[in-house]
């Protein structure tokens, strides 16, 4: 039966084709789509676990609320260290990395470099989930102490020092010398596309009174990072340090607040499930061209029993019953669907690959979406093969020799 | 009249066959009776119109009387639903149409073959029969060609050696000279008279043609529904006159 249904595809070679071409793009847009969508969230959670796992940034400055004036985030420092020590005194919160930075010009004998400072305590390390590899973490008697000792991003590493070991070399920063005690591992790129590697971590109070030349603003930083115990404290969290900052600044009830929590993973897991809802999207396009490559084969199955009448008249009078006759054309239509989808699962496999290699991320082809295409596809044939195939076992023998 | 002898293959009873139409209900069959021995060779004869199409229909199981019994090798085939009739039609008749009706897409093998896939034979065993019944009707060496490659007279031939491949109680034949010049008319018509002297095939022959309704050894002459002669292939009867046919 089936070499009876090929050799009358094979008879229509081009009528064939043209009928799979709806199944073929129609399962192409939908795997590339779903391979695109997959490497998209493959590669934010990636970015999101980088940032490190329940993290909340406090930043100074009240985030740009209504119409009223409203501060840019750090343009007037409202945090303190102080702020930091309470909030890491909050139970659910498991450490509080108080952060201020500048660009700075770094120098290494005779090489210099642009990079990013930040400047904090050693809870840093803890909240960025980001240890250094080589050397070690500055410690919190070198933080207390301002101790000249400073812990450089890779990307730093290579640019001062190439291929010699940067660890116990000075570097001087604003006219400051620093003892390199350990390198930051390579983290890439962070959201937003700057380089998470460019950068060189100070102990807060060193860089306060020796670089900044200490002040007024001594106490206060410009964000306070806070790694929380678990993914459901997080919202309570949030509110508990809202409170506890309004009353520490002794805001009054009707005053906005002059700080603002960022949630890292919410902002990820909303980015995340709106690109999943957009490539949902895209293979949902897909998804109807499938349907339309299916009305496609029941037209040409419809057309092919009329013109194959008399072999349907010829196959009844030499003993096939319907159920023969049914089973013959819905097995054309079933080939035909599924002879595209395999093609489309190539062509998209191909599209996918080559998409991979214009965007900024790998696309990921999981054997799920290939399972749901072949799935939907032979659904598609039965679904659609099945009137016509109907109609060819309705024939009458008899009417259908006289045609 | 019947030969004799042999076992009956076909009886028919007061078959009456009614068609709806606009104009009201048309009998196409009147009260048909005839019944057919194993190893004869019969023909049926009529002008168009006559309902010898009609009552071929219902002997090849193509379809089924209004009324009246119809048993096939001693069975009462009258209630058979269509899959049933299918498969009778399968195993028990072969038939042969005026214009061959071979598959072109198909070569000979696979034509001569095709009965056998429905009734679920190998396709080693289907090829081998295939080619021993187009050696038996003389297309050795064709089993590959196609139908438009052959001739009328060969894709004839294809088409009887695949009514033969099943091993019928009954091979029935639609005018197969009509297609055919005179010459491989007679000749596939010599055929039939081979079949049925040498491998005792009941056949049965549907036609006007007097010419082939002389050769084989019993006619039945129908008329608006109802059989007028049945007997022997007489000068009389062939013309259409003479004999009065009595059915009692």
């Amino acid at each position: 039966m089936l070499a009876e249904a090929w050799s009358a595809l094979v008879a229509n070679r081009l009528r064939s084709i043209l009928t799979m071409l709806g199944m073929i793009i129609g399962v192409a847009a939908v795997i590339l789509m779903l391979a695109i969508g997959s490497g998209v969230q493959v590669y934010i959670e990636k970015q999101i676990s980088s940032l490190g796992s329940n993290l909340l940034i406090i930043s100074s400055g009240a985030a740009r609320t209504g119409g009223g004036f409203a501060q840019g985030i750090g343009t007037a420092p409202t945090l303190t260290l102080d702020d930091a020590e309470a909030i890491a005194r909050l139970p659910t919160v498991v450490a509080a990395a108080p952060q201020s930075g500048f660009g700075a010009q770094v120098t290494a004998g005779p090489t210099n470099w642009l990079t990013q400072v930040s400047t904090s305590t050693p809870s840093w390390f803890q909240v960025q989930d980001w240890y250094p590899d080589e050397g070690r973490a500055f410690t919190e008697m070198e933080d207390r102490q301002a101790a000249r000792v400073a812990v450089i991003g890779r990307t730093v590493a290579d640019e001062l020092f190439g291929a010699n070991d940067p660890l116990g070399q000075q570097i001087r920063v604003r006219g400051v010398t620093f003892t390199v005690i350990g390198i930051l591992p390579k983290r890439g790129q962070g959201i937003g596309g700057s380089n998470r590697d460019d950068t060189i971590v100070l102990p807060l109070n060193s860089a306060q009174r020796l670089v900044q030349g200490g002040g007024a603003f001594r106490r206060s930083v410009r964000t306070i990072s806070v790694s929380v115990a678990t993914p459901e404290a997080m919202a309570p969290t949030e509110e508990a340090i809202s409170q506890l900052l309004r009353r520490r600044h002794q805001l009054a009830p009707a005053a906005p607040d002059d700080f603002s929590i960022t949630n890292i993973t919410a902002v990820g897991e909303t980015f995340a499930e709106t690109t999943g809802a957009i490539s949902l999207l895209l293979g949902a396009i897909g998804g109807i061209s499938l349907v339309v490559g299916g009305i496609g084969i029941m037209n040409i199955m419809l057309v092919s029993v009329t013109e194959r009448t008399r072999e349907i008249g010829i196959r009844m009078a030499i003993g096939a019953s319907r159920g023969a006759i049914r089973l013959q054309f819905l097995l054309e239509a079933l080939m035909l669907s599924l002879a595209g989808c395999l093609i489309g699962v190539m062509l998209g496999t191909g599209l996918a690959v080559i998409a991979g290699k214009f965007l900024p991320f790998v696309t990921v082809i999981t054997p799920a979406s290939v399972i749901i295409s072949f799935a939907i596809s032979a659904g598609i044939g039965i679904f659609f093969g099945w009137w016509p195939a109907n109609r060819a076992a309705k024939l009458s023998p008899i009417e259908a020799l006289r045609s | 009249m019947t030969s004799g002898g042999g076992k009956r293959v076909l009886e028919l009873n007061g078959i009456v066959k009614d068609y709806a139409s606009e104009a009201g209900t048309f009998r196409a069959l009147d009260g048909v009776d005839v019944a057919v021995d194993q190893g004869e060779f019969l023909s049926i004869m009529g002008p168009s119109g006559s309902g010898k199409s009609t009552l071929m229909n219902i002997i090849g199981c193509l379809d089924s009387a209004t009324e009246g019994a119809y048993r096939f090798d001693g069975v009462d085939i009258s209630a058979y639903d269509e899959k049933a009739l299918a498969k009778l039609r399968n195993d028990s008749i072969g038939f042969v149409f005026q214009q061959f009706n071979l598959l072109p897409r198909l070569s000979s093998r696979a034509n001569v073959a095709l009965p056998l896939v429905y009734s679920g034979v190998s396709l080693k065993d289907r090829n081998a029969r295939a080619d021993e019944l187009l050696a038996l009707v003389g297309l050795e060496g064709k089993e590959l060609s196609r139908p438009s490659q052959l001739s009328g007279g060969q894709q004839q031939r294809v088409a009887v050696a695949r009514a033969l491949a099943n091993n019928p109680r009954l091979l029935l034949a639609d005018e197969p000279t009509g297609a055919l010049d005179t010459k491989t008319g007679a000749e596939v018509l010599a055929l039939f008279r081979d079949l049925n002297a040498a491998r005792g095939v009941t056949a049965v022959i549907v036609t006007h043609d007097p010419g082939v309704a002389a050769a084989t050894n019993r006619v039945v002459r129908i008329q608006d529904g109802r059989i007028t002669y049945d007997g022997p292939p007489t000068e009389q009867a062939l013309a259409g006159v003479g004999h009065a046919y009595d059915p009692a």
